[in-house]
């Protein structure tokens, strides 16, 4: 496995302040260790995701940022501050639950106005403060009403105020459009990035879902058994991914390996190829210039309305999906392909190398 | 599911019956109260209202449902405090042997009440012929102190319940927005656990009010609670109608906590008090 790159990718977060700085930040249950080593940086009003599959360590991670998880070793800086040892009270940073945390027994104005309350804010400015954020959220209105009265996108949307209203240096959302059905969800994720934008509050985000993190994040954090494995844009994550794991996470697992790779390449290792790259034709036709190509049998078509998937076996062993535009065909012209012959060509640009794990 | 006719009304018939079992007894009871006979009699012999006046002016059973309420809310108050700092330490830290505690804990509700007592009368021997005297009448520190012990169960387990329902989300949230652990406790968790408190609280009354064996056992030879009371005038001669004036009256008392715990405890739409 490769160290965890931590380099900046984009071009400006070299002069942006560190708003979290992780610094060999480990945790243990018991035996298990739950996040073991990260060091990552996290810009001054940038949306960063931490994406994984659960269990990859990423809500601890998530956790311990905002202090309800002590960690075993390392070290949790806040614009530059060390808070490791510091409770969440004593740290600039709000939390967005995955299952909200209203307070049941308040009313959504009383639930916003909570962390100006405690904070001993003159009631007259708190309340301003909170009408505003219930408006920014677009819940004007809904002032008096219990959470239990709210449908799972208004709750979402007052926790999302609750925090903000606190006007935190870091905002953190552990999985919070996970609750919500599709729709809603897509719906959530461009207000979000929008909220993110006029409030220019730095966003730490979690989530298992690799189209959120793309459609949303300035960077992407990928977690692995508790390691990041690669930290970039979401435009490098999908289309240079730097280990086998993150090509198959984000995005399809769409690996080239074994003695196909071999007779393709002409040595040992593994390639990446994301499968809108690949391009299906005639068997008989030859690559061009810069481009590999394959010969494989299709095993599967899968159509999915604007477009196809085919799952081909290759010659040598293995399979790539291949993802065709429908620009010309309908859904009885792809189903014939099963179990024809075909070649697969890509261009080189769009190959890369990963760390072989297996 | 829909039922056929016959099976509706078979349905019904045991229901009824099923309710007649439980309630007859009570109502008849009632009926006695009123009965003009000096003894159970059936049929009613004529309505009269003596009894009640007799009952209510009766000196003995006064004092002894006085007793009743001021050891039933002194076991109350204390199972209140144990029983909630049980339940936090339980329910919100993992140590070694909490599954064991949580055991030694329950275990109480479900031991026969007669070894109970007997184990309660060995233990408090050198303080079983204490008593003091709360607003004119007996009461036993020990009786007190071995309500308690069942009182704590139920305070207990309404609160883990409570506890374990609620999560530890709210109190998190609370911290996150900026509140220490005390206005954490002030605002957040108390208010979220006051109805668990409130309907185990109730449950616990009722349970001390109406335990007569373990109070047999370690009351001191000055202390009456009610259900000691009832129980001796059972055999004394012309108690018997004044006796069931108290029995009447206690149905109808206990009508009120049962209601009170259904409507308190827990979130709306979630049944009552846990035991």
């Amino acid at each position: 496995m490769p160290e965890a790159t931590q380099v900046s990718s984009t071009a400006d977060a070299a002069d942006a302040a560190v708003a979290v700085a992780l610094r060999g930040l480990t945790k243990s249950f018991g035996d298990v260790v739950a996040v073991d080593g990260v060091d990552l940086d996290i810009y001054d009003g940038e949306f960063l995701t931490l994406l994984g599959p659960s269990g990859s360590g990423k809500t601890t991670v998530l956790r311990m940022i905002a202090g309800f998880e002590m960690p075993s070793g390392g070290r949790i800086e806040l614009s530059g501050r060390d808070v490791t040892r510091q409770a969440p009270f004593e740290r600039d940073v709000n939390t967005v639950f995955q299952d909200y945390a209203l307070f049941p027994h308040m009313s959504v104005l009383q639930n916003v106005e909570y962390g100006l309350r405690v904070k001993k804010v003159a009631k007259g400015e708190r309340r301003q403060r909170a009408l505003e954020a219930l408006a920014s959220v677009q819940l004007a209105g809904f002032e008096e009403r219990k959470p239990s009265q709210m449908s799972g996108g208004q709750r979402q949307r007052v926790a999302l105020a609750r925090a903000l209203v606190n006007r935190p240096s870091v905002l953190l959302l552990d999985e919070p459009l996970g609750a919500l059905d599709l729709k809603l969800r897509e719906q959530m994720q461009v207000e979000l990035k929008e909220l993110q934008r006029q409030v220019g509050i730095t966003f730490v985000f979690v989530t298992h879902d690799q189209e959120e993190a793309l459609t949303m994040s300035d960077r992407i954090a990928v977690f692995n058994e508790g390691r990041i494995e690669q930290v970039g844009t979401p435009a490098e994550v999908y289309e240079r991914p730097t280990t086998a794991f993150v090509a198959g996470f984000v995005g399809t697992s769409n690996l080239l390996q074994g003695s196909a790779a071999e007779k393709v390449l002409g040595h040992t290792g593994v390639v990446s190829v994301r499968p809108e790259k690949i391009r299906m034709v005639n068997v008989l036709d030859s690559p061009a210039e810069g481009e590999h190509s394959v010969v494989g049998v299709v095993r599967d078509v899968v159509y999915v309305g604007a477009a196809t998937r085919f799952v081909v076996d290759l010659e040598g062993g293995g399979y790539l999906v291949s993802l065709q535009q429908n620009v010309e065909t309908s859904s009885m012209e792809v189903m014939g392909m099963r179990g024809r012959q075909v070649r697969l060509v890509w261009s080189r640009d769009h190959e890369f190398r990963v760390a072989d794990v297996t | 599911m829909t039922l056929s006719r016959p099976a509706k009304w078979a349905f019904g018939l045991m229901a009824m019956v099923c309710l007649a079992f439980i309630y007859v007894p009570l109502v008849v009871v009632v009926i006695n109260s009123f009965n003009a006979s000096q003894v159970f009699s059936w049929p009613p012999q004529g309505f009269t209202t003596e009894w009640w006046h007799a009952a209510l002016t009766n000196p003995g059973a006064r004092s002894a449902a006085l007793s009743s309420v001021l050891i039933a809310g002194a076991a109350t108050l204390f199972a209140l405090v144990m029983g909630s700092l049980v339940a936090f330490a339980l329910g919100r830290y993992s140590f070694f042997g909490r599954q064991t505690v949580s055991l030694l804990i329950i275990l109480p509700l479900a031991l026969p009440g007669i070894v109970t007592a007997l184990a309660l009368r060995t233990a408090f021997k050198p303080w079983l012929g204490t008593s003091w005297e709360w607003f004119g009448v007996a009461v036993g520190p020990t009786v007190i102190a071995a309500h308690a012990t069942f009182c704590i169960v139920v305070i207990y387990n309404n609160v883990i319940a409570r506890l374990r329902r609620m999560g530890t989300s709210p109190e998190e949230a609370s911290m996150d927005l900026g509140a220490g652990v005390f206005t954490t406790f002030r605002l957040v968790t108390f208010p979220l656990i006051r109805p668990a408190l409130v309907a185990g609280a109730v449950l616990a009354f009722g349970l001390s009010f109406d335990e007569i064996v373990v109070t047999l056992f370690t009351a001191p030879a000055d202390v009456t609670t009610l259900p000691i009371w009832i129980f001796q005038s059972l055999f004394r001669p012309n108690q018997g109608p004044v006796v069931n004036v108290v029995a009447a009256l206690l149905v109808l008392i206990s009508v009120i906590p049962v209601y009170l715990s259904q409507k308190l405890s827990g979130d709306p739409g979630h049944a009552g008090g846990r035991m």
